[in-house]
């Protein structure tokens, strides 16, 4: 039997699979079934920013809407007056996961505004989170907004949370970025103890019948691991962070992948929202396997063994790599 | 335990005691005492224990007869229990109330007087329905105020168990349980202080059990009923005594001494009043004033009016007294006196006091303003050597010169009060803003502080305003600021100075804020000359914000409340700046903190914004303005409309005198169309070429505000220029036909409806639809003008077309119009559409609640006309019997027509038998049938007329009920589930041709949202603060139980055109049809634009399926039960949790939230595995299954 350990931001963990930000994380006894099923640990879902300004705002509005206007009916709900709305939910979520598993609990917090929203952070700590997660989920749509000054922002967002913070901090991110690989040092120099690579970005649809523009989530596949698979494997070794690898894991073959890459977790979501907590016991089986057919000793000894540094061929995974698959397809007579 | 002092209404100072000295509380919502209710069933559902540490069961009932069965069940079995209730709720307590008194039994009521139904509704304040229970061996206990609301119902509790005779405790509706003011606040230890838990011991021994069990409630005999009733007499005379030994124990407590009888006034008066309730506080303080000034006068308060004391009345009045006045709030027509009147005389008479002149008078009926000048003038008429009886007071009676002259001049106000009147819109939020500012005088201030909203009867774009009192001395005030008095007079919307007399309040030098668009330098030329005059003439300080600006900024939208709250602070002067700034955010954080801090921060922000936009105005020396104050209705309005309901609409209907009123409640239909609002910030605007001439917006209008005609070309000539028609695409109608969508932009609420249903897109722009939305004002003279070519453009014939199709329908007028409903109102669609299938021969019953407010609340009603002067002729009765009234209408018209028929029969010769046997033999069931049988009876009316034959003369007279009728009774789910239930389930079972339209909204929308037997599991409602937990009736189910009953169920967001099917068939079935009918409604907490939508998703989640019960396919050998909406296709989750209703218990209660929606979804599994088995069902046996209706 191999060894599975791995460490991720600091924190000891039983094997590198890790649930990663979903509606896993909302019920205790999901949790609980994700732990027993054999995972490493797992990210809560996001506290939104922009969900907890939603949810109180629309709470006012309709609690408000119409009251006082007409004497027989002067409001038109019960204003019982004590809501759990997304902080307090949510930190109260952490609470009862931390009490109730053994695994570590890495709490989640997106949102891209400094001010008072980063206070939540120290609450996340303070609810019990093991280590924190900040998922910068943001369309820069505006043509106005420079990338300088949005990474300027970024920077700035993650030295404020580390300065409240004393647990480790996690920066989840997208692909989109220019100088990737500078910002990621960037990150890793604001006090990212953890990169996580990459976000998706749920693409909205159109309906052709009603003519609108629909949301559309559609879960990943393992061709998605590609990008995140390569990054990792250049950027493996250069930054002063540890890597996670997100979007596209779903067989233990998968998280192989990652890990050799330099990941330090392979985390996944949608595989066990398709399949189910059980499925955790499966893919860690697979992995395992493999481990045990290529006579790995531990996870430790195959982690980053094929990063760029350490398969010698950087090119390959810089520009060659493009050449090759393109010249990888034949015309058939 | 210190006492506290908060700032709370007369209704939740009742109920802070109510809820702590009872164990079981039974609840039914009537205005003006639901919030008693909803304060109860809110607190026990946050686990608010009682004094002996325990949380009180609060259970609804399905009526306030029900409550009082339940309530006399609880004592009965030994709980302490209690009821709050008003008007015709306690009269359905009556007998129940004979009841608990005839067997000795330990309770409080708690009443908000309200007047009782009579020539009209009314759900302000008056004593008429406490003077219905006087007799029923009820001690009555009245309040005056807020605080005395709060005492007395300590007092009563205390007093009910030792006396064991029952209490209502009761004080003015909207006037003490509205009024929001400061009061010291009871503590625990007072509560426990003052119930002797050895009595609640007692009255718990007298319970009915099985361990020691008796027997009560036996039938009597002539042998012993009379004595047994007299065995009582004992306790009644013990308990004034006790009464006044609780008030003497609480003074002792508390410092705050009352007694049965409590005189105030100079120790040798010669000029008493006396008067019970609210209006005791204003006769009270008069009479201090007059005192001063040295006149001999005094005012007797009468606090226990039953058991009436004589001991204890003779014992109060002055010996010195030569002549009383006695005021009733009611009216006894026919009497010869009213209540209390009586009781003085005879308490004189009695007392041997018979010497004294009495005279009795009525006054403030439906909180009719009772001030200090009434007051006066009632004293001053003692002074008069033949003082007038029997007057009233407060109205100008020049009918049957009833009434009193006062100098409405006269004032007692303090000059150190500070007075203020705002007028606002009721969505910007002035009230809720109002009370911030009251609570924050009255709990951070040693001063005092009182406030009063006055609110119109629209449900959208109302009107609200509210008056508010600050000072160092105590306000013994209850009644309105009065013109010429306030110091400071704020307007929330500009466009209220073109309609009202806002500055009529404004007392000389006082200050005067308005919320205006334009700034300080450029608002001047835009008032109306009137209101500049009165700035002038008072020497007004005029300062003017951009408050819509200021809340666009800060994210606030249409609340400017907050605005205008620091406006307000800021100019005033009631408090320090500075000091006041700090307290709006100390009351800002507290009012909306739990709802998020996001809420808090808006609100800070536009305080913050709010002084740098906030500008004092230089007046000019002149009135320079063209512009003048808009009459009411328009010069083309008919008399009646100009005279009477023209100064109703301009807030000055207590001016009009009694001979100008309908003397039994009758008034003209169709006075809507008279009262342009103009409350849209949007209308919507046709597109003629995207436009498919569907009629979907025609149809979903709540407000009969868009309309669309076909008609000939030719007609389009002298058109206005910007008069939109194309080519109609209608089959029945194309050779040179044009047609035209047109919108009445004064009437418009903007609720978007149209837009939302609007299947087109423009193929190059998909956000534009056929029908886009646009601000009104720019359009609103152009389109005005549109609105009258369109509505000059004659119907088109409705013998000529079939209504079977939606865009077809939507060519019927609608005879249902502009009502006062909220903007985008689930209900009204349907009612329009009933007025457009049959409304030329429809006579509604109208159950109360929502659609008989918006149907037939004064000033202007909906209800309306057609060309020829047919439409809906409307009434409403009770809330309870509305089944029962529209099955009376029913028997009416089918006992008159088979008397006519009888009679044609008579006169067959005369007439001619073809004639004859075409009349009874008609077929109506197209619209041409009908035309055609109008101009047979038009004929048959010819042909007698003149005739002196009195037979002949009722055939005249009743001919028209030949034309077939159509009887509907319309009702919203709280009468159809609840309350009118029996009567409704009687109807049906009746088999009489009525069709029962049941506008469900699942709660009882009219009062404020109280759950209903109609609410689903998982929605909070108030009632249900905790979610319900109990599935929705199945009232569609139980008729189809019957087999003879035409039931449908309808969404028309869903589909039109099974609701129109529904609606057609439901009328031409000859017996009873009920059709169910899903309105989406703003105490759901949704979007009212997106009320459509939700329909549509209820109907996917199968939390309303759709169907149609017919019974004459049963006699076909068929199934007479067809679905109409497919399998669930959705969780039930995707539609609920767009609901406010259904998501705030996640908020609350996330636990009970997933239960009760996992339950919730089983509901919907297994009732439509059940219709489908039923729909599935072989009929074809025979006809075992066949209706027996006939």
């Amino acid at each position: 039997m191999p060894n599975l350990t791995t460490n991720y931001l600091g924190l000891p963990l039983r094997n590198p699979l890790v649930a990663s930000a979903s509606p896993l994380s909302e019920r205790v006894e999901t949790v609980r079934k994700l732990e027993e099923a054999g995972i490493g640990a797992v990210v809560m879902y996001s506290l939104f920013e922009e969900q907890i300004i939603h949810e109180s705002l629309e709470l006012d509005h309709y609690l408000s809407y119409g009251t006082d206007s007409f004497a027989e009916a002067l409001s038109y709900l019960p204003d019982i007056g004590r809501y759990s709305l997304g902080p307090e939910k949510y930190l109260d979520q952490v609470n009862a996961l931390k009490n109730a598993v053994n695994i570590p609990i890495i709490g989640s917090l997106n949102g891209v505004s400094t001010g008072g929203w980063i206070e939540y952070a120290k609450k996340i700590e303070e609810a019990g989170a093991d280590a924190l997660e900040l998922n910068i989920y943001y369309l820069p749509f505006n043509p106005d907004l420079t990338s300088a000054e949005l990474e300027k922002n970024y920077i700035e967002l993650i030295r404020n949370i580390k300065a409240q913070i004393n647990i480790p901090l996690a920066v989840k991110l997208g692909p989109y970025f220019t100088g990737l690989a500078n910002i990621l040092r960037q990150f890793a120099d604001a006090g990212a103890d953890g990169l996580v690579l990459f976000n998706r970005f749920y693409q909205p649809d159109f309906d052709l019948e009603e003519f609108d523009v629909v949301p559309n989530l559609k879960f990943s596949t393992s061709d998605e691991m590609r990008m995140p698979l390569r990054w990792i494997a250049l950027l493996y070794g250069q930054l002063q962070a540890d890597f996670a690898l997100t979007t596209g894991i779903h067989t233990g073959i998968d998280a192989v992948k990652a890990v050799m890459a330099g990941a330090n977790v392979a985390m996944m979501a949608s595989e066990l929202l398709k399949k189910g907590p059980g499925r955790v016991t499966e893919v860690l089986a697979e992995f395992t396997a493999w481990m045990d057919e290529n006579e790995y000793d531990s996870v430790e000894q195959m982690r980053g063994s094929m990063s760029a540094r350490a398969i010698g061929k950087t090119n390959v995974l810089r520009r060659a790599n493009y050449i090759q698959t393109l010249n990888s397809f034949r015309y058939l007579p | 335990m210190k006492r506290q002092r908060i700032t709370i209404d007369g209704n939740e100072a009742t109920t802070l005691v109510a809820h702590q000295v009872n164990e079981v509380i039974a609840i039914y919502p009537i205005t003006p005492s639901s919030g008693m209710g909803e304060f109860a069933d809110e607190w026990s559902a946050l686990k608010r224990p009682n004094i002996w540490g325990t949380v009180p069961l609060v259970v609804e009932m399905q009526s306030e007869g029900g409550a009082a069965g339940a309530v006399h069940g609880a004592l009965q079995t030994g709980a302490l229990t209690t009821t709050f209730t008003a008007s015709q709720g306690l009269l359905l307590m009556i007998p129940n109330m004979y009841k608990i008194a005839g067997e000795l039994t330990s309770t409080v009521f708690h009443v908000a007087a309200r007047s009782l139904a009579a020539q009209g509704l009314s759900i302000f304040g008056d004593h008429s329905d406490v003077m219905a229970v006087r007799q029923t061996g009820w001690a009555l206990l009245s309040s005056g105020g807020v605080q005395e609301a709060h005492d007395f119902a300590l007092i009563s509790q205390a007093a009910t168990l030792k006396s064991r005779v029952p209490f209502m405790h009761f004080f003015d509706g909207f006037r003490t349980s509205h009024e929001v003011t400061k009061i010291e606040q009871l503590t625990e230890d007072d509560l426990k202080a003052m119930i002797d838990n050895d009595l609640v011991r007692e009255h718990r021994a007298r319970g009915l059990s099985p361990d020691h069990p008796v027997l009560r409630g036996t039938a009597q005999n002539p042998d012993v009923y009379f004595q047994a009733r007299e065995t009582v007499n004992p306790y009644y005379e013990k308990t004034p005594a006790i009464v006044q030994e609780a008030m003497d124990k609480f003074a002792k407590l508390v410092g705050r001494q009352y007694r049965l009888f409590d005189y105030v006034g100079h120790p040798e008066a010669e000029r008493v009043v006396i008067v019970m309730g609210s209006g005791g506080e204003t006769v009270e303080a008069t009479v201090r004033s007059l005192v001063e000034k040295g006149e001999k006068v005094g005012v007797i308060r009468v606090r226990l009016y039953r058991p009436f004391s004589i001991e204890h009345f003779a014992g109060a009045l002055p010996q010195s007294v030569k002549s009383v006045a006695v005021l009733d709030r009611t009216k006894e027509p026919g009497s010869a006196g009213e209540p209390l009147y009586l009781d003085v005389v005879n308490a004189l008479v009695e007392s041997d006091r018979a010497g004294i002149k009495v005279i009795g008078g009525r006054y403030g009926l439906s909180s009719k303003e009772f001030t200090p000048a009434m007051a006066k003038a009632v004293l001053d008429e003692l002074s008069k050597p033949k003082p007038k009886n029997h007057f009233t007071v407060g109205i100008h009676d020049d009918l049957s010169g009833t009434s009193l002259d006062f100098d409405p001049a006269f004032s007692i106000e303090f000059p150190e009060t500070v007075r203020c009147v705002f007028f606002g819109l009721g969505s910007d939020g002035t009230v809720g803003a109002n009370k911030n500012s009251i609570k924050i005088i009255g709990e951070e201030t040693e001063g005092n502080a009182q406030g009063y909203f006055v609110y119109d009867s629209k449900k959208s774009g109302s009107l609200t305003i509210s008056h508010l009192r600050f000072g160092p001395k105590p306000l013994q005030a209850p009644y309105l600021i009065g013109a010429n008095t306030a110091n400071f007079v704020a307007c929330h919307q500009f466009s209220f100075l073109e309609r009202f007399d806002v500055l009529k309040y404004a007392q000389p030098g006082g200050v005067f804020l308005l919320n205006s668009i334009y700034g300080a330098g450029e608002v001047w030329n835009q008032l109306p000359r009137e209101a500049q005059e009165i700035i002038i003439q008072k020497n007004l300080k005029l300062y003017v914000i951009n408050a819509y600006d200021v809340a666009e900024k800060t994210g606030m939208g249409q609340r400017i409340n907050t605005i205008m709250q620091t406006c307000f602070f800021a100019i005033s002067g009631v408090l320090p700046r500075d000091e006041a700034i700090n307290q709006i955010k100390k009351a800002i954080k507290k009012t909306y903190g739990k709802r998020g801090d996001v809420v808090v921060q808006k609100n800070y922000e536009a305080v913050d914004q709010t002084l740098a936009n906030l500008h004092e105005v230089k007046v000019p020396a002149a009135a320079t303005s063209a512009l003048t104050r808009r009459d009411p209705v328009p010069a083309a309005a008919p008399d009646f409309v100009r005279g009477v309901l023209g100064p109703m609409i301009a807030f000055e209907g207590d001016d009009i005198p009694v001979s100008a009123l309908p003397v039994d409640g009758t008034y003209p239909t169709g006075t809507t169309q008279w009262e342009k609002r103009n409350i849209a910030l949007e209308i919507p605007v046709w597109e003629p070429d995207l436009c498919i001439q569907c009629g979907k917006c025609v149809f979903v209008c709540p407000h009969a505000v868009i309309r669309h005609k076909v008609y000939d070309e030719k007609l389009l000539e002298g058109a206005p220029e910007t008069f939109k028609h194309s080519k109609s695409k209608f089959k029945e109608f194309s050779n040179g036909m044009a047609y035209t969508v047109q919108v009445a932009p004064e009437d418009c609420t903007g609720c978007t409806l149209c837009v939302e249903i609007c299947p087109v897109k423009d193929k190059s722009q998909v956000g534009r639809k056929a029908i886009n939305m646009a601000p009104q004002p720019a359009l609103r003279e152009q389109e005005a003008k549109n609105w009258d070519f369109f509505l000059g453009i004659p119907d088109v014939d409705r013998a000529l077309f079939s209504p079977s199709t939606v865009k077809n329908s939507q060519l019927l007028r609608p005879l249902f119009e502009f009502s006062g409903a909220c903007a985008g109102c689930g209900e009204t669609p349907y009612v329009k559409l009933v007025s457009q299938l049959f409304g030329d021969r429809s006579i509604i019953a109208n159950a109360t609640g929502c659609s008989s407010i918006y149907g037939g609340n004064l000033p202007t009603t909906p209800w309306a006309q057609n060309a020829e002067g047919r439409g809906p002729a409307w009434s409403n009765s009770l809330f309870e019997d509305n089944a029962e009234f529209g099955l009376g209408m029913r028997l009416t018209l089918d006992k008159q027509t088979e008397y006519v028929r009888e009679l044609v029969g008579h006169f067959t010769e005369e007439i001619g038998p073809d004639f004859a046997n075409a009349l009874l033999n008609a077929d109506q069931s197209t619209e041409l049938g009908i035309q055609e049988q109008r101009n047979r009876v038009a004929e048959l009316k010819n042909k007698l007329a003149g005739s002196k034959d009195s037979k002949a003369k009722d055939l005249v007279s009743l001919a028209d009920v030949l034309v077939k009728k159509s009887v509907w009774i319309i009702g919203g789910d709280g009468w159809a589930y609840d309350i009118g239930y029996g009567g409704l389930d009687h109807v049906l079972a009746s088999g009489r041709n009525v069709n029962i339209l049941v506008l469900d909204t699942e709660v009882y929308s009219n009062t404020g949202g109280q759950s209903s037997k109609s609410t689903p599991r998982a929605a909070v409602a108030k009632f249900a603060a905790q979610g319900k937990g109990i599935p929705k009736k199945d009232l569609g189910l139980i008729a189809m139980s019957y087999g003879y009953v035409y039931v449908a169920r309808v969404a028309m967001g869903y589909n039109d055109a099974q609701t129109l099917k529904a609606f057609l068939e439901a009328e031409a079935y000859d017996g009873p049809s009920l059709i169910i009918a899903y309105s989406h409604c703003i105490a759901h907490g949704i979007d009212m634009a997106k009320g459509l939508e939700q329909q549509k998703l209820a109907v996917q989640a199968g939390m309303w399926p759709l169907y149609r019960f017919n019974p004459s396919l049963a006699d076909q050998g068929k199934n007479p039960l067809e679905l109409d909406s497919k399998e669930p296709s959705i969780p039930v989750e995707q539609y609920a949790y767009n609901e406010t209703r259904y998501r705030m218990l996640l908020q609350t209660d996330e636990a009970r939230a997933e239960s009760l929606m996992t339950l919730a979804k089983r509901d919907v599994a297994s009732r439509w595995k059940y219709y489908q088995q039923m729909a599935a069902m072989h009929y074809d046996n025979g006809g075992e299954e066949k209706s027996e209706q006939g």
